[in-house]
């Protein structure tokens, strides 16, 4: 008695073994890289101000911060003017959690993992991309990934100098290893299910902030 | 159920039955009308932001036959990397077997919610269905599935599964499911109705045991899935439970991260005309022993169920389909009735190739108009990111049924016999001549203009047919070079 | 192909006209234009007596068999012409675009049907590409003034790329005006006899089609496909529009005195 896994196999052996006799051509696209638009290069500074277009067209803010040291205060000007509330769950990131929060002691901070009544989440992110504003965010020992998507407020801290072109530059930060979810942010979550409406804040965030941080 | 089965055929309406009552359905056309108009209009101002659009729709198309080329070592593949990373990989050969595997895993881990988000594979084997019988309950976390499941409805499109209902009739659903609110709360325009259904799917998302999800692609190289949404309702599915569980076509794999992407660049383009989805993801098995969270077991359910068959066959280009739902948006018949007249779960013109050939054989029965319904404009193929030939390939179910002499469609006789005739010179001629005879005739008697064609009510009832000039082209013209050369 | 016989085509091509089933049985008008026009780019013009049916019918119905007969017909009796050059676009991409699939089995006759197809062309995108016109002669302009709107039929869109051709040459008419309807490159719902077995929705799609048209509020639909016009101008014909419906090859020749294709006139 074959297995499932025998007679699919089989099956698909057969036929694409067929192909593969039948035409070559399409073992060239193996060799071939990716096919990137013209979007996705450019010097830096070109990178940077398209990610920044691309990522406000796709409905996500973006503000440019001089160094890390100003990220608190910008994050409670931020939410005191678009998303009142005091209170932010952080990612457990050393580097987001030694943050000066001292400074705005208005702001409730906790790291780790998001709770239901969680209504702002601050993350790092992998990389920018500046191909279609996109975000590059990875789940991990600091990161729960629940961070990207449960709270109404998602900001997102991201290094100019982790600013890239196109999807496979990004990916290629990820090192060997892929985290258990790598995702592409591309604004905030949005649906056009009733009547083609456009809405923006369906079950992820209805807000996604971006500090670009140049220092 | 690739197709509603009807207990009793003779009486089931068939597809032109339901075609004509889509036509008469006002809000129905009205919605149809802004889909086509805005769709258009969206994917002209799309392509004016990407020009390398043909390229990159070349260079998904490559991926694609690769992956179909290269399907039995790409799925192997997959299946070592999933386990690497502490995943389980399930094979199923048809609806059947799916189902039992899903259950199977939701049982084993006393699962009572399961959260979903959208899949037209669930929808393919029917999962909620048997789901329910195994008093699991699935609960639709994408916003129009959700809406549909409170309805009892099937999707209508592919990507736009609600896309046939107007803000009243869900605010409808909604008084009647959601028990627990005031009665007379306002649910008068759209942001009313989200914030209800967000309050509503956020506690099940929370409470789920498992998460289902589909996938739009399986990466061979690394052992992940791609998934994209743009609600972020597969990332709260497949993040937030215990149990992660992907049920996956078969044909979806290819080999490297850089497909995926090539995959990535063309889909959400071609689905909504946006560049990109909210939320686009790769998925890599379980949590991490440090991860922060996640599910603590994944599995992928590969299903086949018709699709080795097909590749295997003249209808294998349809696999390259990544489910994008651009030749439906385009195709000016199913812009006409709508995704339901099909009477399947996959409509428009790539429903009216997968639905004959997935599923078990058996063929076209049932599904016998869906490539006749067409007038091969040939926008789907046009349009279609993976560049599959929609028109010839409905052509050659066309020929399948031609061949096949029991599957008999209207006018199939006179169509063979114009065909005989055509091959005999002298007899189309005289054909020719009695024919138009005859339509002077009808004209004459009819005042001009002949307003009943014999043997084509379906052009009369909606069109008159002018009278012919009079005399064949062919034969005016001949005699005429005769007279001047003599 | 040597320089003296390629001068020999360029001077004064020998062209095959494909009337098209339609044109030839309804309409001998469109034959008689399109004529005209080949003879004043300078053509040799033939009507082969022996056409038929380009095979459309069979072949979209599924009967392979016959289509491939009728194939082959045509290609022994248009073989020998310099250009075969169809006043259709759904014609001309019958023997140029699926001639040679389908006689792919055969080597000998694929061959040949490459070579036909090559040779062939719809009516507007011969007489600009091929012949190199910019305008219509002044002596064809007809008495028609007024606005037109330009149908674009599926076949001569999609699979032989005529669009710009036909609205450059209905450009270079003193005293009409064109206006695109805004979906002029939607199927206007004829595709053969998919109008009868699926009437209803054909009317669906012709009746938006003709909105569309009636939006611009042009006095006259033109299109490059009989079969075309025959759906809308009937349609127009049973609605009662006041709007006119021909042929592109009537209007560019100057043959607009007879009647036009809606049912009235």
């Amino acid at each position: 008695m074959s297995s499932a896994r025998d007679d699919i196999l089989s099956a698909v052996r057969r036929a694409s073994s067929a192909k593969r006799a039948a035409d070559n051509s399409a073992n060239d696209i193996a060799t071939g890289g990716p096919i990137l638009p013209a979007r996705a290069q450019g010097i830096p500074g070109e990178l940077r101000n398209r990610f920044c277009e691309m990522a406000r067209f796709a409905g996500a803010t973006v503000e440019i911060v001089a160094d890390r040291d100003r990220v608190p205060g910008a994050i409670a000007a931020y939410l005191s003017r678009e998303a009142p509330g005091d209170r932010l769950v952080l990612a457990s990131d050393p580097q987001i959690v030694s943050l000066p929060w001292g400074a705005t002691p208005r702001l409730q901070v906790r790291p780790g993992l998001p709770l239901a009544d969680d209504t702002a989440s601050v993350t790092g992110a992998v990389a920018g991309i500046a191909e279609t504003g996109s975000l590059l965010v990875a789940s991990g020992a600091a990161t729960a990934n629940a961070l990207h998507v449960l709270c109404e407020t998602h900001i997102v801290l991201l290094r100019a100098q982790d600013m890239r072109g196109s999807y496979e530059e990004a990916l290629a930060m990820l090192g060997a290893k892929m985290p258990r979810a790598a995702t592409f942010i591309t604004g905030p979550s949005r649906t056009a299910d009733i009547e083609k409406t456009p809405q923006i804040g369906v079950h992820g965030p209805k807000r996604l902030h971006i500090l670009l941080i140049d220092g | 159920m690739i197709m509603d089965a009807a207990p009793d055929q003779s009486s089931a309406p068939d597809f032109p039955a339901r075609a004509a009552a889509a036509l008469a359905d006002p809000t129905l056309q009205g919605a149809l009308t802004k889909l086509q108009t805005e769709f258009r209009r969206d994917r002209a101002a799309m392509l004016g932001r990407i020009p390398e659009f043909d390229q990159l729709r070349d260079h998904a198309t490559a991926i694609r036959n690769h992956s179909l080329a290269h399907l039995d070592e790409l799925l192997e593949q997959f299946e070592t990397n999933v386990s690497l990373t502490g995943g389980i990989v399930h094979w199923c050969r048809n609806a059947a077997e799916a189902c039992e595997t899903v259950t199977g895993i939701c049982r084993a881990v006393g699962a009572e919610t399961v959260a979903k988000s959208k899949s037209m594979l669930s929808e393919e084997i029917a999962l909620n269905d048997h789901l329910a019988a195994a008093s699991i309950e699935p609960v639709e976390t994408d916003l129009g599935e959700y809406i549909l499941q409170l309805r009892h409805e099937t999707p209508s499109h592919i990507v736009m599964p609600a896309i046939h209902l107007n803000a009243g009739q869900i605010a409808d659903v909604f008084r009647e499911a959601h028990t627990d609110h005031d009665p007379a709360r306002y649910l008068g325009d759209a942001d009313a109705l989200l914030a209800e259904a967000r309050a509503m799917l956020r506690q099940k998302f929370l409470d789920a045991d498992v998460g289902i999800t589909g996938a739009n692609a399986l990466i061979a190289d690394t052992g992940s899935i791609l998934l994209v949404t743009n609600e972020g309702n597969a990332d709260l599915v497949h993040s937030l439970p215990k149990t992660h569980i992907a049920i996956v076509g078969i044909e979806k794999a290819v080999a490297t991260l850089d497909g995926a992407m090539a995959v990535v660049r063309v889909l959400a383009r071609s689905a909504t005309t946006q560049e990109v989805t909210s939320y686009t993801t790769l998925v890599t098995g379980k949590r991490r022993a440090n991860d922060a969270d996640g599910p603590s077991s994944f599995h992928v359910v590969l299903v086949d169920n018709g699709r080795s068959r097909m590749l295997a066959g003249p209808y294998a280009e349809a696999l390259r389909c990544i489910r994008c739902g651009a030749c439906q948006s385009l195709c000016p018949v199913y812009g006409a009735v709508g995704g339901h007249a099909y009477g399947a779960v996959y409509a428009g013109p790539i429903g009216a190739v997968l639905t004959p050939n997935l599923g078990a054989p058996g063929g076209l029965g049932a599904a016998r108009h869906l490539p006749q319904a067409s007038s091969f404009c040939g926008q789907c193929e046009e349009v279609c990111p993976v560049r599959i030939p929609l028109p010839a390939l409905m052509r050659r179910l066309r020929e399948d049924a031609f061949e096949d002499r029991q599957i008999t469609v209207a006018g199939q006789k006179w169509i063979a016999a114009w065909g005989w005739a055509a091959q005999r010179p002298a007899l189309y001629r005289l054909g020719r001549r009695i024919g138009i005879l005859m339509l002077r005739i009808l004209a004459k008697v009819s005042g001009g203009t002949i307003r009943t064609l014999p043997l084509a009510g379906g052009w009369s009832a909606t069109r008159d047919f002018p009278a012919p000039e009079g005399g064949s082209f062919v034969e005016l013209w001949n005699r005429r070079k005769r007279r001047e050369s003599s | 192909m040597n320089a003296e016989h390629h001068k020999k085509i360029t001077d004064a091509p020998q062209v095959g006209l494909f009337a098209s089933c339609l044109v030839d049985a309804l309409r001998p008008t469109i034959g008689f234009a399109a004529a005209k026009l080949l003879e004043d780019a300078g053509c040799i013009v033939s009507v082969p007596e022996r056409q038929v049916c380009c095979g459309q019918p069979a072949y979209n119905a599924g009967d392979r068999k016959a289509a491939a007969a009728i194939a082959r017909q045509t290609i022994v009796l248009f073989e020998k012409f310099d250009y075969v050059v169809a006043p259709s676009g759904s014609c001309a991409a019958m023997l140029r675009v699926h001639f040679p699939g389908l006689l792919s089995d055969d080597p000998a006759w694929a061959l040949r049907a490459a070579v036909l197809g090559e040779k062939c062309w719809e009516l507007t995108s011969f007489l600009t590409d091929v012949r190199g016109v910019a305008a219509v002669k002044s002596g064809f302009h007809s008495g028609f003034r007024g606005k037109i709107t330009y149908h674009d039929s599926c076949a001569g869109l999609r699979e032989l790329g005529v669009r710009k051709q036909p609205r450059k040459l209905l450009a270079s008419i003193d005293g009409l005006t064109m206006k695109d309807h805004s979906i002029a490159d939607v199927c206007c719902g004829f595709g053969g006899t998919f109008c009868v077995k699926y009437g209803k929705i054909s009317t669906a799609m012709t009746d938006a089609k003709i909105e569309a048209v009636l939006a611009t509020g042009a006095d006259m639909v033109v299109a490059g496909d009989l079969g075309c016009l025959l759906a809308i101008a009937g349609r127009l014909s049973r609605r009662g529009d006041r709007v006119e419906a021909r042929h592109v090859a009537e209007l560019l020749a100057g043959m607009t005195n007879g009647p036009p294709i809606s049912g009235d006139g």
